[in-house]
């Protein structure tokens, strides 16, 4: 529409933001909100007992948080808003109009934070003794407490995202920022992060601590204790948002049956969270009792589960907020709701300000033999049903890649010709069928336009490029030959 | 010719006055830039330090000394950043969000790069004892870190100069397209003989104050390491005074005159000379005196650094304001629309989904 659609044929722009995604929740819930407190408390501890092994393994630990969360965690996190804003523009664009001051305290308070551990790690080795080793114990807690701050506020955006609650009444930062879903979602994700950071200690304690020494199990015992202490919490966290969602989406879907849909994919997560908080627990458990007994291996299962939790609790969270991006505001192809009613009656491209020239595999789709005249109006409907498709369509599917529209209408329709009749039907009232799918916000011309385009992708599996590649070309119509084009 | 684009705008106001806004972007993007000197500048500087102290050991201490300082400063570079690019989104959305599809291979990709050079430096750094018996392998971490730092500008800058013409736009197939528009390479070396100049400088501000017990550790004289830090300095601003008037005749021509631009670039230039003549008398002064002038160098900087980033919102405006009125009058014009839709399809307030 307004904005060149940047596309990933192949992995898909949805598999784009959810790999960096992932990946900077894991670091930054593991190795910086949860782990910079228990590297905290390990120093106190060490020198609480005047034990320096303590000292010593903290360190190490942290040096490893230190590397990971000052480059692919920094990075990771500008990352995801690089990708949120090729992918969906609109949708980033709105939330920072929306939350600007939010992220902009949450900047500061990241500032901070990562002044606070360049600080606490180049110190570590020179604040050792007296007033100098208190002060340091003290930065290490400051550094926890800000990570926590700078995710308590990025988390108030996602739950947002899911249900804006008051906000689409009064637009105001305050409503925006206490929806509903906030305080269950941080609930949870806080005692998840200090799990995560427990169970990333005991994988990393016997790199740094040698099997014959005493201090091995100590350490692991200690470290168990602490993941331990956080599993309740997660279990009593993940129950209120559990009850918190379910909530929100009732508003957000107007036919209760779809509803049932949604609490499948919850009862789902429900069911990922109590079991993989037994299996951390049964681990953690006979670490603390035998520590001694636990091989190394042992140690890395709760980590892949509580990784795989995570990342699998982005997806469900991620999923249930369809069809919308920002609930009720915004679909996930970035139109508005409250544009609908002018989209539908004067069609999609009516308001588009690009197109998307079609690729030669695209354009030998139309037989070379008909009249000139024919040929050119077919070109012309296909080019259409292509823009329709890069604007109601790409932002979550490719033709043939990840989420492919292909493999869902083979799917449907095996290899019956794919003509406009029988998807054209289909696509008309997809919504109802399927719940997580928003409506078709173009003209009725448009939904034959599209359907058009869907046919040729039976025989053609050439991959689309986005405007990174293609480039685009101006609507005639929308574009302007005004006094701005008279620059030399 | 082809018609310009005119796209609109998202149907929500900016969060805070216009500008504010505006100082915000241009205050912060500077801090950023100045920390990206400072990493950029450092790695450049420690590495040729490095590859001279293959031949003459005392240069390695040196190498050091400034390596050290990359990973803290290429930290803050980052986060300082975020601030300006909260700005830039919010108040040219736009513009900035075109250029980056445009360019999106190439922008997403400034993130793996930042990554993978980041790490090196950390290599760098934390292996430097480690990798004393393999220091041609040493070299190359640091060198891969420069080459990559050498070229992220060059994504920056394609995408903050391609917003600005929207009637290029349609022209622009990828990034090394992007990257052909006039302007964006001079002001790429603009930008790169800043990095050693600011990093000289920071050389003077780090050793000039420095312990006599810590200097004898690095083996050499405070005078002689002051003097190194304005050398750096100097030729580079003395290069300047040929690049940053190519930059200034490289500019396309705004659709509105930027009438402040050239009293702005000139007062910058008048400080460039009075500051580079003092850097060129501080490299000549005895020990005992060297630095005396370091506080006046740096307020000058500082004149100059703000004239500059000033100037180039200047242009910036100039460039994009009669088009962005454009912008506004299509959104507004889509909001009536969409309401007058909206009221005759009876969905307003209530029952939203259609």
């Amino acid at each position: 529409m307004d904005f060149p659609v940047f596309h990933l044929d192949v992995l898909g722009n949805r598999g784009l933001i959810a790999g960096i995604a992932v990946l900077h929740v894991l670091i930054n819930h593991g190795l910086a909100v949860g782990l910079m407190p228990l590297v905290a408390c390990m120093e106190w501890y060490g020198h609480r007992k005047r034990d320096a092994r303590w000292d010593a393994l903290a360190y190490r630990i942290l040096f490893c948080a230190f590397i990971v969360t000052t480059t692919a965690g920094a990075l990771t996190g500008v990352g995801i808003w690089l990708s949120v804003s090729l992918v969906n523009p609109y949708s980033i664009g709105s939330l920072l109009r929306v939350f600007f001051w939010a992220w902009f305290v949450e900047w500061l308070v990241f500032i901070t934070e990562v002044c606070l551990i360049l600080a606490y790690t180049l110190t570590w080795k020179t604040w050792r003794e007296g007033a100098a080793k208190r002060r340091h114990i003290r930065l290490g807690f400051a550094l926890g407490l800000f990570s926590w701050i700078t995710m308590a506020i990025i988390v108030s955006i996602l739950g947002f995202m899911m249900d804006p609650g008051n906000w689409l009444a009064d637009n105001t930062l305050f409503s925006g920022f206490t929806n509903p879903v906030y305080l269950p979602q941080l609930a949870f994700r806080t005692p998840l992060a200090a799990t995560m950071a427990g169970v990333i200690a005991l994988v990393l304690v016997p790199f740094f601590v040698g099997r014959d020494d005493p201090f091995r199990r100590e350490a692991i015992r200690a470290v168990a204790v602490w993941t331990l202490l956080f599993c309740p919490f997660i279990v009593a966290g993940g129950y209120w948002y559990y009850g918190a969602v379910p909530e929100a989406m009732k508003d957000n879907l107007a036919v209760s049956v779809l509803t049932l849909q949604f609490s499948g994919w919850l009862d789902e997560f429900l069911l990922l969270v109590v079991g993989t908080a037994i299996a951390i627990v049964v681990v953690v458990q006979v670490a603390i009792v035998r520590p001694g007994l636990v091989p190394r291996t042992a140690l890395v299962l709760p980590l892949l589960a509580i990784l795989w939790l995570t990342a699998h609790f982005e997806r469900v969270r991620e999923f249930i907020r369809k069809p919308y991006v920002i609930g009720r505001y915004m679909y996930a192809n970035g139109l508005r709701v409250d544009d609908y009613a002018l989209l539908r009656r004067d069609g999609l491209l009516a308001y588009a300000t690009y197109s998307n020239p079609l690729t030669p595999a695209e354009q030998a789709s139309v037989p070379a033999a008909l009249p000139p005249a024919e040929r050119a109006a077919a070109l012309d409907r296909l080019q259409k049903g292509k823009d329709v498709f890069m604007n109601a369509c790409s932002r979550c599917h490719t033709t043939h890649g990840v989420n492919g529209v292909a493999d869902h209408l083979h799917r449907m329709f095996g290899n019956r010709v794919w003509t406009p009749d029988l998807t054209g039907d289909y696509l008309a009232n997809m919504h109802n069928a399927q719940p997580y799918m928003p409506p078709f916000p173009g003209s009725q011309a448009e939904l034959g336009f599209l359907s058009t385009y869907l046919e040729q992708l039976q025989a053609n599996r050439e991959p689309v490029p986005g405007a990174q590649q293609a480039g685009i070309t101006v609507r005639p119509e929308s574009g302007s030959k005004l006094a701005v084009g008279e620059r030399r | 010719m082809n018609p310009v684009p005119v796209p609109r705008d998202l149907p929500l106001p900016l969060p805070a006055p216009e500008p504010l806004l505006v100082a915000l972007l241009i205050v912060f993007f500077l801090m950023h830039i100045v920390f990206v000197n400072f990493m950029v500048g450092g790695a450049i500087i420690s590495a040729y330090y490095e590859l001279r102290g293959l031949r003459e050991r005392r240069y390695v201490r040196l190498a050091y000394e400034i390596a050290s300082t990359i990973t803290a400063n290429k930290s803050i570079a980052v986060v300082l950043g975020v601030g300006p690019l909260l700005a830039i989104n919010t108040l040219y959305t736009v513009y900035f969000y075109t250029a980056n599809a445009l360019t999106g291979t190439f922008w997403i990709s400034i993130i793996p790069l930042v990554v993978i050079a980041f790490l090196l430096t950390y290599a760098h750094k934390y292996l430097w004892h480690r990798m004393e018996n393999r220091k041609g392998l040493h070299v190359v971490l640091i060198l891969a870190a420069c080459a990559i730092f050498l070229f992220i500008p060059l994504i920056f800058l394609a995408n903050v100069n391609l917003m600005l013409f929207p009637e290029k736009w349609p022209t622009v197939r990828g990034f090394f397209s992007a990257l052909a528009l006039p302007n964006v390479l001079p002001r790429y070396f603009h930008f790169l003989l800043a990095c050693p100049a600011m990093t000289g400088l920071l050389m003077v501000w780090m050793f000039r104050r420095r312990s006599a017990a810590a200097l004898v550790e690095t083996g050499w004289q405070r005078d002689e390491l002051v003097r190194a830090g304005y050398r750096w300095a100097l030729w580079p601003t003395v290069a300047q005074f040929v690049v940053g008037p190519v930059v200034l005749l490289t500019l396309p021509e705004t659709a509105e005159p930027a009438r402040m631009l050239m009293p702005m670039f000139g007062a910058a230039m008048l400080l460039s000379i009075w500051m580079t003549m003092l850097m060129y008398v501080e490299t000549r002064r005895p020990a005992g005196r060297i630095g005396a002038s370091f506080a006046a160098i740096c307020a000058l900087m500082f004149a100059i650094v703000g004239l500059m980033g000033t100037g180039r919102h200047v242009y910036r405006e100039a460039a994009i304001a009669p088009h962005r009125e454009l912008v506004r009058a299509k959104t507004e014009d889509f909001a009536r629309r969409a309401a007058e839709a909206n009221r005759a399809a009876g969905v307003e307030g209530e029952g939203r989904r259609p």
